[in-house]
């Protein structure tokens, strides 16, 4: 490596060899998934959109188009994540609106191709319906974690605006976010997590088993469960 | 560089230095900054004195001068406090070209007509503009600093190489531009891209790079590379093969009823400004300069000329209109109108051939990405530039650092070629924490503690081990949590050899009783939550 810019000391061994490729897109699993990837923009016809094959079990369908997904308390960026990650690796574009922390690296770990992931940052709350609704139609994903409460008249207007254009859209809740004034069509938590890899002191977070519960309207009403681990110590949601 | 067909008209420049602060009322002795999309837009004389610059983030900054006064853009003031500026030296000429809030320029050739000679013009011009400040913002202001030269981008530089006042203003005689930019480093061409290359290639000055021969340059860096050449050269930037644009392509909204407020027409603005981009590519061209007109109730008709030496492509020409909406309608009352605005015309005043270096809005690869870039194209529009973004590839040992966020221009089908992950021959990066990284990396690092049993702060020493095992860890507006488990501490020291962008610290990942997973940060003796694995 040369000249090193900078240097790095007491590195526990798997640190300095595994961090040689921080971010990896995972391997297709099959030959038709690597078909499925390889091809580029899905038919706007179709009705669902792809989901990675560690969710099939909680979305056998996949991502229902003009759907709403609801996402809250721990995990939530995670799923979401999880959640976009085979749709834009295979042609759909994703924007996640007013949430810079959103994490990149863990987004590119997950999956998510980040050419199709646009950042839309939001100097004025007033304009956050505008925003969200000017991207429903153009892009199939659109992550939102509005700061201020949504209005039931708005809620509804996205909401028809999404099911007309067949966007989806993932509400990002949280501790600090207020509710919206309607619930999701989908709405995914984990229900227990635990965090495997550290002890004190010696290695390291390696991934975080988790179960995720998907509950939700119409043909959501059944209850799914499933553990996953969310993620895995390459930062990729899996199955364990 | 030998085909100076027409001579270069002289020019006199004016700017406003760190107009972005001044527009906020800052005094140039107050360190401040001002933070455009979390990074340092602009700086005060004693912000920079402490050693905070452009680009910088603002803990950065804030760690360079803790005193400093952060301030958010407010492109609307500026461009409010700017107008009376503008308004004030149509006394001196008519021709008055507005190319941002803070700088505009005119040609010296009718002016001297009237007031003899170029000192007897830089008198007038500073007096007017420091009595406008005087005003508008306060007797304590940075002034303006003027430059004189054959041909604007001579006389730009030569203004901001100027210091304050007439007595500090840089005249470069005619015919002497190419001499005054040859020592230029081509970094102020502002074509980063280019610049990159061109230094690589050993051509660091204007000079070099504009003796190379025209047909190399047009043959390695097209069109644009020609445009930037004959600026190294003292030329006008603009091809020679400039048209006069037919009358037909002024575009006009009507208002009714009429508006005096800027968020009732900002919309229509915005549209007028897109049909206008869009009618000029229809015909192949592209607008360098555009008047913005508008009508009043009472019959008043104000105008304005705003230039930038690319071409301004279809959300760079909403942006000036919004400006210069902001200006006239929400300025101080001599540049007011006496009533609402009923017509708003945009007359694109220069245009040349579009050859294509910015590719508007569109270019995607497929229907989708079509169909995205266009509604992203709305946002930005809704929003300004640099609102929309995307993620870029650079490499650092933080989730912060790894990747960038690049504003999304007019330039999308490059952006979507980008490299935004990685290359397989990427250099690695010793002591980049390994994956799964953290799904949500904080813009504003909490500050916290982190206790040992006996609640003393833990430590790291310089050998990167730490005082004590920690056991709770508090977060500023969090509460508090104990520690079920953690994992390093992994010190990183970074350019070590620059005293300016050294960076020590030392990350910890901490599990919490709450089942949540953090990565915590100490940097210079003070632990925040750099990011959670939520």
């Amino acid at each position: 490596m040369g000249l090193p810019d900078g240097h790095a000391s007491t590195l526990p061994d798997d640190l300095s060899t595994e961090g040689q490729a921080p971010v990896q897109r995972p391997r297709p699993r099959s030959l038709a998934e690597a078909a499925r990837r390889a091809r580029t923009g899905a038919p706007a016809g179709e009705r669902t959109l792809p989901v990675s094959s560690a969710l099939t079990d909680l979305l056998p369908d996949g991502l229902r188009r003009g759907s709403s997904v609801g996402l809250a308390g721990p995990g939530a960026r995670s799923l979401a994540l999880a959640l976009i990650a085979e749709a834009t690796a295979t042609g759909s574009w994703a924007a996640v609106v007013d949430e810079p922390d959103l994490g990149l690296a863990a987004a590119a770990e997950a999956g998510v191709a980040l050419a199709r992931l646009a950042v839309v940052g939001l100097p004025d709350q007033r304009q956050w319906g505008a925003v969200v609704a000017a991207l429903i139609g153009g892009l199939d994903l659109i992550l939102v974690a509005p700061r201020r409460s949504v209005r039931a008249a708005d809620a509804r207007r996205l909401a028809a605006r999404a099911r007309e254009r067949g966007s989806v859209l993932i509400r990002i809740g949280g501790a600090a976010r207020p509710a919206w004034p309607d619930s999701p069509d989908l709405e995914l938590t984990l229900a227990d997590a635990i965090w495997e890899g550290p002890e004190d002191g010696y290695g390291r977070l390696r991934c975080r088993r988790a179960e995720v519960v998907a509950t939700g309207r119409g043909r959501n009403a059944r209850e799914r469960r499933a553990v996953l681990l969310l993620p895995d110590v390459r930062g990729v949601p899996s199955l364990p | 560089m030998s085909d100076s067909s027409d001579p270069v008209p002289r020019t006199l420049v004016v700017r406003c230095p760190d107009w972005p602060l001044t527009a906020l009322g800052v005094v140039p002795d107050e360190p401040a900054l001002v933070l455009a999309a979390g990074r340092v837009a602009a700086a005060s004389e004693a912000a920079r004195a402490a050693g905070v610059a452009r680009g910088q983030r603002r803990r950065e900054a804030q760690g360079r001068c803790p005193g400093v006064v952060v301030l958010e853009r407010d492109e609307a003031a500026e461009a409010r406090r700017f107008e009376p500026v503008a308004a004030a030296l149509e006394d001196i000429t008519p021709w008055v070209e507005v190319s941002r809030p803070g700088a505009c320029a005119f040609g010296v050739r009718g002016p001297l007509r009237l007031l003899g000679g170029e000192a007897s013009l830089l008198v007038r011009t500073a007096e007017v503009v420091e009595a406008v400040l005087d005003a508008a913002i306060g007797s304590v202001h940075p002034g303006c600093r003027l430059g004189i030269a054959d041909g604007r981008f001579a006389a730009d530089l030569a203004a901001r190489e100027a210091a304050a006042g007439v007595a500090g203003s840089i005249v470069v005689p005619g015919g002497d531009s190419p001499a005054f930019l040859a020592p230029q480093p081509v970094g102020v061409l502002g074509r980063p891209d280019l610049a990159d290359v061109l230094v690589r290639l050993g051509l660091a000055t204007l000079g070099a790079f504009a003796a190379l021969s025209v047909g190399d340059v047009v043959g390695r860096f097209g069109a644009e590379g020609q445009a930037a050449q004959r600026l190294a050269a003292g030329l006008d930037g603009i091809p020679p093969q400039v048209r006069r644009p037919p009358p037909d392509l002024a575009v006009a909204v009507d208002l009714d009823p009429p508006v005096d407020r800027i968020d009732r027409v900002a919309f229509a603005a915005r549209a007028l400004a897109e049909q206008l981009h869009d009618d000029l590519r229809g015909r192949g061209l592209a607008c360098t300069r555009v008047v913005v007109e508008a009508e009043t109730e009472h019959g008043e008709r104000l105008a304005r000329c705003w230039r930038d030496e690319g071409v301004l492509g279809a959300s760079a020409l909403a942006d000036r209109v919004r400006w210069q909406l902001e200006g006239w309608l929400h300025g101080p009352p001599p540049v007011r109108p006496t009533a609402g605005l009923v017509r708003l015309t945009l007359v694109p005043d220069e245009v040349v051939p579009a050859t294509g270096h910015q590719a508007g809005f569109w270019g995607g690869a497929s229907a989708a990405d079509e169909r995205a870039v266009r509604a992203l194209a709305r946002v930005v529009g809704l929003l300004g530039e640099g609102s929309v973004r995307l993620p870029e590839w650079r490499g650092g040992r933080d989730p912060s650092d790894q990747l960038v966020l690049v504003p999304l221009t007019g330039r999308v089908g490059e952006a979507m070629s980008g490299a935004s992950t990685p290359q397989a021959d990427v250099q690695p990066w010793p002591g980049v924490l390994p994956p799964p990284s953290p799904a949500a990396v904080h813009v504003d690092p909490a500050p916290a503690a982190l206790l040992d049993d006996r609640g003393r702060l833990v430590r790291v020493d310089g050998r990167g081990v730490l005082s004590a095992p920690p056991v709770t860890l508090r977060i500023r507006q969090g509460g508090q949590v104990s520690v079920a488990a953690w994992a390093g501490p992994w010190p990183v020291d970074e350019r070590w050899w620059d005293p300016l962008r050294h960076r020590r610290r030392v990350r910890l990942q901490v599990v919490a009783d709450d089942g949540v997973a953090r990565l915590l940060m100490l940097e210079a003796g003070r632990w925040r939550v750099a990011a959670t694995y939520d």
